[in-house]
């Protein structure tokens, strides 16, 4: 399970969340909805521990354990994967290259076609990272990426932007490989936290609670799909008046 | 051995030129290096030389134990050729001097790619003439395996002088690989190597040159190669060790419509390393094409990575590519692409770029699992990973190891 106590991060020197407190539950999948600049991407990068987003005060607990001061790789060896909304080329290391990465090393040839082929990206492993792939291939390449590794926390920010209607239905299917959907909820391992601005990817993942960010602060709690229709009706503003 | 005789014209010539300094690099002494060293006995079978020599050879890419996978040897210690041979019908692979006693033709292509008075590097290999290799395919003829070439130093404070013939007939289809090395760790000594190509229509020629130096010694290769119609010549070039002072600027003459040229090149420069490498394509014929690819890193030495396109034909193709990565301490890489048009229609193109490893790539690779280090090592690793087109798989295999044994140094 994931514990987020308290927690205040700063980047370059200026505080983005304040007393953000947020559990996931084992097995369970959360959404986090807010709009652009409250801090949600914040929120994921500091779970996953990178150095510019600087934990002030406060604590990450996950499966028990005080993350709050490992770097980055440990915390992905621990079992915490993310799916970047935009990642970098790499030019030179090969989309094969980073599954192999992702698998520590124990990838064999068959389980990376086999990987590949879920995520309709066998033409693209001997491609560098990244690297000229539009939108949904990028997204694709993330969560094949993440199969590979098996991270008990999958962190996603905004799974389905730049995707067309095809593609969300792939990335639907690929998440709930990852999350585990088939899976009996009491035997469910894999927790989520998505990040969504449309929602549109609710329509295929199984969410049980919604949070909204607001100004770097978790203000409200509820069921997804209520949470998205006030929006949708009412938009954030709403929620900030809502929460005064 | 046969002694190579050149005509009086280009004596003439190169004693002229016997002082002119090169355009680029350092001025070298060269009456700080011997140009005589002992003889040294021909062997019949190759695997008898030293197990030393066979070592530092091996790390070049040239291997003696076990020709099977080579269509022909050649092997020079210092000024003399102590092994050739050719395991394939239709490839020749000789000494220089005894093709030149062989074929009576061959001097129509003495100093024809390369100025015997470029400078007086090329008028010292002239004047001081010692041997070099002879590798030719008949027309037609395709080498199974690679034909390999090693030109090891191995007296202290010598003048290696080398000129080498390579012909590709009509159609017909050479690779080789060629590994300059040395026998000492630390002594100093000089390389000069003129070799000119020739490629016929139709022809394709790769040739994969890997150096393994040592951080006292000079190296000035003249490289020439002129292509006819349709032709192909690939060239690969690895640097991954120190050196104290190389400079290079092999040149290709598309003089055949639809000629190309591809030179791929991977430089790494340690502390005190002075690399000044470049290529230069005329594109000379309708529908030339070249390609050039550098990717350089250095660690603390110098690598100023030339390149030169040139258009003078219609519908020509040039693509220059150089990148640098600078690893750490305080290297320096200097990337002078050039394109040179002189008529519509052309279409050239280069793009350079020179940097550390962004931290942003570095933190993606973390996120995946990998240690700091091991993100780092994946970077540098594709970095110098060059695909190769058109390279049969036992010679992308030596590029491959040659690499490899280099990045682990590195790591």
């Amino acid at each position: 399970m994931l514990d987020i106590k308290h927690l205040n991060v700063a980047v370059e020197g200026k505080e983005i969340l304040r007393d953000v407190n947020l559990s996931i539950g084992t097995g369970e999948t959360h959404a986090l909805f807010g709009p652009n600049g409250s801090g949600k991407t914040t929120l994921l990068m500091a779970i996953m521990g990178f150095p510019r987003y600087h934990v002030t005060k406060g604590s990450i607990i996950f499966k028990g354990k005080d993350i709050t001061r490992l770097g980055v790789d440990e915390r992905a060896r621990l079992g915490i994967g993310i799916s970047f909304q935009r990642p970098p080329v790499v030019r030179g290391v090969k989309t094969k290259d980073m599954i192999v990465a992702a698998m520590r090393g124990r990838g064999d040839e068959k389980t990376i076609a086999e990987l590949a082929e879920r995520a309709d990206l066998t033409e693209f492993l001997d491609r560098d990272i990244n690297y000229g792939f539009s939108g949904g291939e990028i997204k694709r390449a993330e969560l094949m990426q993440l199969l590979a590794q098996k991270p008990e926390l999958t962190l996603l920010d905004e799974p389905e932007s730049g995707v067309d209607l095809v593609n969300i239905a792939l990335i639907g299917e690929l998440l709930n490989q990852l999350l585990e959907k088939d899976c009996p909820m009491r035997k469910r391992k894999c927790m989520g936290l998505i990040i969504t601005h449309t929602g549109h990817i609710l329509q295929y993942v199984n969410v049980r609670t919604g949070s909204i960010m607001l100004d770097g602060r978790i203000v409200c709690q509820g069921d997804p799909h209520e949470i998205l229709a006030t929006i949708k009706e009412k938009g954030y503003e709403e929620c900030a008046r809502c929460v005064k | 051995m046969r002694e190579v005789k050149s005509t009086q014209a280009y004596k003439d010539k190169a004693k002229a030129a016997k002082a002119k300094p090169a355009t680029l690099g350092e001025d070298i002494d060269l009456s700080a290096f011997a140009a005589e060293a002992e003889a040294l006995p021909y062997q019949a079978d190759p695997s008898k030389l030293s197990a030393k020599a066979k070592k530092q050879m091996m790390q070049a890419g040239v291997i003696l134990d076990d020709t099977k996978q080579r269509s022909g040897t050649y092997i020079q210690m210092d000024n003399m050729p102590v092994h050739y041979s050719s395991q394939q019908e239709g490839i020749e692979v000789m000494a220089i001097s005894e093709a030149l006693a062989k074929h009576d033709w061959l001097a129509d292509y003495w100093w024809k790619a390369v100025a015997v008075d470029a400078d007086k590097y090329t008028a010292h290999v002239e004047l001081s003439q010692s041997n070099g290799y002879f590798i030719r395919a008949l027309k037609g003829q395709k080498t199974v395996y690679p034909v390999q070439a090693c030109l090891y130093l191995a007296k202290a404070k010598l003048a290696q002088n080398v000129h080498n013939i390579i012909i590709a007939e009509e159609n017909s289809e050479l690779h080789i690989i060629t590994g300059c090395t040395t026998a000492s760790g630390d002594e100093p000594g000089l390389h000069l190597g003129v070799s000119e190509f020739y490629i016929k229509k139709g022809a394709k020629v790769t040739f994969t040159m890997i150096h393994n130096w040592n951080p006292e010694i000079a190296v000035r290769p003249r490289t020439g190669t002129i292509i006819e119609e349709d032709g192909l010549f690939l060239s690969n070039y690895v640097l991954m060790k120190p050196v104290r002072s190389m400079q290079m600027y092999p040149s290709a003459n598309c003089v055949g419509e639809n000629a190309t040229v591809r030179y791929n090149s991977i430089l790494l420069a340690p502390p005190g390393s002075h690399m000044d490498i470049g290529s230069r394509v005329l594109l000379n014929a309708r529908g030339a094409k070249t390609e050039i690819i550098s990717r350089a890193l250095t660690t603390g030495g110098t690598i100023i990575a030339r390149g030169y396109i040139e258009g003078n034909a219609p519908d020509v193709k040039g693509h220059l590519e150089c990148r640098g990565l600078i690893l750490q301490g305080e290297g320096t890489i200097h990337a002078i692409p050039e394109l040179k048009g002189n008529m519509a229609g052309i279409d050239l193109s280069h793009e350079a770029a020179v940097g550390k490893i962004a931290e942003e790539e570095v933190e993606y690779l973390m996120a995946r699992g990998l240690t700091r280090t091991e993100a780092t090592a994946t970077i540098v690793r594709g970095f110098l990973r060059v695909d190769i087109e058109g390279l049969p798989p036992e010679l992308d295999a030596e590029l491959k190891k040659a690499i490899e044994a280099s990045e682990k140094e590195l790591m």
